[in-house]
């Protein structure tokens, strides 16, 4: 079993809002008619409070459910939308997860093949690594107004992990090619993708570096095409997945839904999204073929095993995807992504700067939201202070830490505030208990109007607080959502 | 348990600039303005303050740090003079520095001045400002509509009271204040309004409506205190004694322990406990004749009033509704106007209270006049809810 290296575990998150097409179109067909065509279903779309990082680590929490977090030695994450590029990404997911300390991590991007080239990768050092590899990929995409991808692009997130124990879906094989195929590029310092002719694109790219790939794959493996019983390949071209499918002689029914009308393409998140999702529907012994097309191709080749039906329930890519709010105002998603010129008011005008030597020596209460537990009282209690809080107590250094994080809550007092500056008026925030002790003032996020009261259950994220433009800085920090939106 | 100042301390004089939205005035000149009235109304020259404390709470918007602006703009003479901050109860925190002063024998003729120039800021409310430095990295971006609307919500909760009940009540309250200041030339807002008002005005903070949100203005109130012996040297008869003066903090036990329920100020129950206790007033329902309170937003003042004593836990709605609070009622409230009427200059809030209760207990408030006080009871608090400066003054006839 030592060495029996596999998939362990798998989570998704896509954000809740779903822009619908039909908004995006009426605002723009004046000037693009061609978007008409689109203008069917909905794309995942982040709050303002979401990008990469928080969506990952939404993904992971999702993935590391019944999962021993200590068990986890590396940190993969992939993205072409890290937010920071100097700064690892995966240094902030792995604080908001309380990974162990002693943990290999990486940020890998630079294409829409980063995770699946991630995804090898781990699989690869999964056998010599000490501890699990947690592989996770996010996008929060960015397009130009009256683009077809801002029609076609969506967000969220996926996370895998990876190591030794009873993996619920074992890696058969895996090819890559690498080609300067640029079907679109994003230069430094651009905030928006450039994409050349889809005709090429599909007859030169997809319909050809794609099959040549697979088939090594197959042909390495002994696999013969139509046993693969779910293939995963994410394209925003029409037609293009079952030619491919064709070519190689996988069968139409093995070609697995893109979620373009549910998602919209998360980018290099996309494949590992749709893997979940394959592994979600899949059954003992089935193989499923996950493959990335961008400046090149990755194919892998996963047999699922028995150990799939005894894995813990969890949100999954069917669950992520149900917990939805149709957004249909179009301006608020160009506000959310910064494509509009927006009169903040004055208030937004007060300095973000954060103190980077304090946040370090707060980082366990600030991004992993740790509090403290008395061993005199038991009191629990965020954020922990030098002296209990326990009025009978206030014992010094008495506590140890408290992970907040996981801990159920509901709303004692709350407010919809209209003065103070939130990028999505009104500011929700207010009092929340913990169930078995706890409080704490925070914001709160993903909240509907007259959907929240005193007593609403809540879970907390892992969001944005604020944006420091001035500098280019994230400032992270927990916030509670409605359960029943979280 | 120490005896108390009551009685050691008499006011001798008190001023109070105009407040509002002060265009022409600087915070220089809003503190001339307070402290010609205040000096003038002592009867005495300006070397015979022997110390002075100065509140304000939001410097950097005016007069900057410590206490060098107010011996600048007074050309005090070379006395001690220390600037204080304590959130929005920063004017009773320079009062109390006054008052111990002379309480402790130290001086024999101390100053109190508190004053804000909010009205620079380019925008309406108060400015938007940093909580500190580590605060600013988890605390949500609250403003004070947002964070005293949780007193509603959970108030409600608590008592089962109805949305609109609880909206009637704040209205009412709003009204009332909005009738006194009316007839209170100082006061920022002098029109009336009516209950509809209240309860359809545009939501600033769930369920605070702008009706429900005290105004925010440029201010200044001064106070000269000295001992009885000394007043009494100086001619003045009918003395105004300060009988008590008490401050409660929060530790972050409302904020961080499970027991508080966010419908109430702990530190307010303290305080007003230890002022009736310095004070010797037994039952404050009966005895307090009036009181202004921090009615920053209308839930603040509702609660309060249970906080205090004088309505009984989860029936102030009721008093408020019957008109116990009113100009014409048992223990009028707000009889100038408050801070819904005042607006908020922060360092100049307690001190602006206390004047109007030292105008009333001298028989000197006009058209506000409500009868014969004995004891003006004044309650500024600063901060949140959940974590808050509170402070209760009482202040009535020397020897009552």
């Amino acid at each position: 079993m030592g060495n029996d290296v596999g998939i362990l575990s798998f989570g998704a998150y896509v954000p809740r809002l779903r822009l619908q097409r039909t908004a995006i179109a009426a605002a723009n067909t004046w000037f693009n008619p061609g978007l008409r065509g689109l203008a069917k279903g909905e794309r995942a779309m982040a709050n303002w409070d979401e990008d990469a990082v928080t969506m990952v680590v939404e993904a992971a929490r999702d993935c590391l459910t019944g999962f021993d977090r200590g068990a986890v030695g590396s940190l993969y994450l992939a993205s072409t939308t890290h937010p920071f590029d100097d700064r690892q990404n995966a240094s902030i997911a792995a604080g908001a997860l309380h990974l162990r300390p002693a943990l290999r991590s990486l940020d890998a991007g630079g294409s829409l093949r980063a995770g699946t080239s991630t995804l090898a990768a781990a699989v690869a050092a999964a056998a010599g690594a000490e501890g699990h590899v947690l592989v996770a990929a996010g996008e929060h995409r960015l397009a130009k107004a009256a683009s077809l991808q801002e029609m076609q692009y969506g967000d969220g997130a996926a996370a895998f992990v990876i190591g030794s124990g009873r993996p619920i879906a074992r890696l058969v094989g895996a090819h890559s090619e690498t080609v300067d195929f640029v079907p679109q590029f994003r230069g430094h310092d651009r905030a928006h993708d450039y994409a050349w002719e889809e005709r090429w694109i599909r007859d030169e790219g997809y319909l050809k570096i794609v099959p040549r790939t697979i088939a090594a794959v197959l042909q390495a493996t002994g696999t013969e095409a139509s046993t693969v019983n779910a293939f995963c390949l994410p394209c925003t071209l029409s037609r293009v997945v079952p030619g491919v499918a064709k070519r190689v002689g996988i069968a139409d029914g093995a070609v697995r839904d893109n979620l373009a009308a549910v998602c919209g393409d998360t980018g290099a998140a996309h494949p590992l999204l749709m893997l979940a999702h394959a592994l979600e529907d899949a059954t003992p012994g089935d193989l499923i073929l996950v493959a990335a097309f961008d400046g090149g191709c990755d194919a892998l080749l996963f047999r699922v095993t028995d150990a799939i039906t005894s894995l813990p329930r969890r949100q999954g890519v069917k669950g992520t995807l149900a917990r939805r709010k149709e957004e249909t105002l179009y301006q608020r998603y160009l506000a959310f992504n910064d494509l509009v010129t927006l009169e903040r008011g004055m208030r937004a005008e007060v300095d973000k700067g954060t103190p980077l030597s304090l946040l370090y020596r707060n980082r366990d209460m600030l991004t992993s939201l740790i509090g403290g537990r008395c061993r005199k009282c038991g009191t629990v209690q965020y954020p922990r202070g030098r002296y209990c809080v326990n009025p009978q107590c206030k014992a010094l250094d008495s506590q140890d830490d408290e992970p907040f994080a996981d801990r159920p809550a509901s709303v004692m007092s709350y407010t919809a505030d209209r003065l103070t500056y939130c990028p999505d008026p009104p500011a929700y925030y207010g009092m929340v208990q913990f169930e078995g002790g706890g409080r704490m003032m925070t914001d709160f996020t993903d909240v509907d109007e007259g959907k929240v009261d005193v007593g609403t259950p809540m879970r907390m994220v892992f969001r944005i607080k604020d944006v420091d433009a001035a500098r280019g800085f994230v400032r992270y920090f927990w916030k509670a959502a409605p359960v029943t939106s979280a | 348990m120490a005896s108390g100042i009551k009685d050691k301390v008499v006011i001798l004089g008190m001023g109070c600039s105009k407040f509002g939205e002060r265009w022409d005035a600087n915070a220089e000149d809003l503190m001339v303005e307070a402290f010609e009235e205040a000096i003038k109304d002592a009867g005495i020259e300006l070397h015979q303050i022997e110390a002075a404390w100065f509140g304000t709470a939001i410097e950097d918007q005016h007069v900057g740090k410590s206490g060098v602006p107010l011996a600048m703009t007074l050309r005090l003479p070379y006395i001690p003079v220390t600037r204080v901050e304590n959130y929005c109860a920063t004017g009773t925190e320079a009062f109390r520095g006054a008052c111990y002063a002379v309480a402790s024998g130290a001086v024999d003729i101390a100053l109190a001045l508190g004053v804000e120039k909010l009205k620079d800021t380019g925008y309406g409310g108060l400015p938007q400002r940093g909580r500190g430095n580590l605060n600013n990295l988890y605390w949500p971006n609250l403003s004070a509509p947002g964070s005293f609307a949780q007193l509603a919500t959970a108030y409600r909760a608590k008592h089962g009271v109805d949305r609109g009940d609880l909206k009637r009540a704040m209205a009412h309250i709003s009204v009332k204040s909005h009738d006194n200041g009316s007839k209170n030339p100082k006061a920022h807002l002098r029109n009336r309004i009516t209950e509809e008002d209240a309860i359809k005005a545009p939501m600033v903070a769930e369920p605070l409506g702008l009706y429900d949100c005290c105004g925010v203005s440029d201010g200044s109130a001064c106070a000269i205190v000295t001992t009885p012996e000394i007043a009494k040297s100086l001619g003045k008869t009918d003395l105004i004694g300060v009988k008590a003066l008490q401050i409660a903090v929060s530790n972050g036990q409302e904020l961080q322990y499970d027991e508080w329920d966010g419908s109430y100020f702990a530190t307010t129950r303290v305080a007003a406990r230890r002022a009736y206790q310095e004070a010797g007033i037994n039952d404050p329902r009966r005895e307090v004749s009036l009181l202004d309170v921090h009615d920053c937003f209308s839930v603040t003042e509702l609660v309060t009033l249970e906080d205090l004593g004088l309505s009984p836990e989860g029936k102030a709605i009721g008093d408020v509704l019957d008109g116990f609070y009113d100009a014409q009622g048992r223990v009028p409230c707000q009889i100038d106007g408050g801070l819904k009427c005042f607006g908020h200059p922060i360092g100049a809030s307690g001190l602006r209270m206390l004047y109007e209760m030292y105008l009333q207990l001298g028989g000197r408030a006009g058209d506000r006049q409500t009868g014969d006080p004995v004891f003006g009871l004044t309650h500024n608090l600063g901060g949140f809810p959940s974590q808050n400066v509170s402070s209760v003054t009482i202040v009535g006839r020397f020897g009552a």
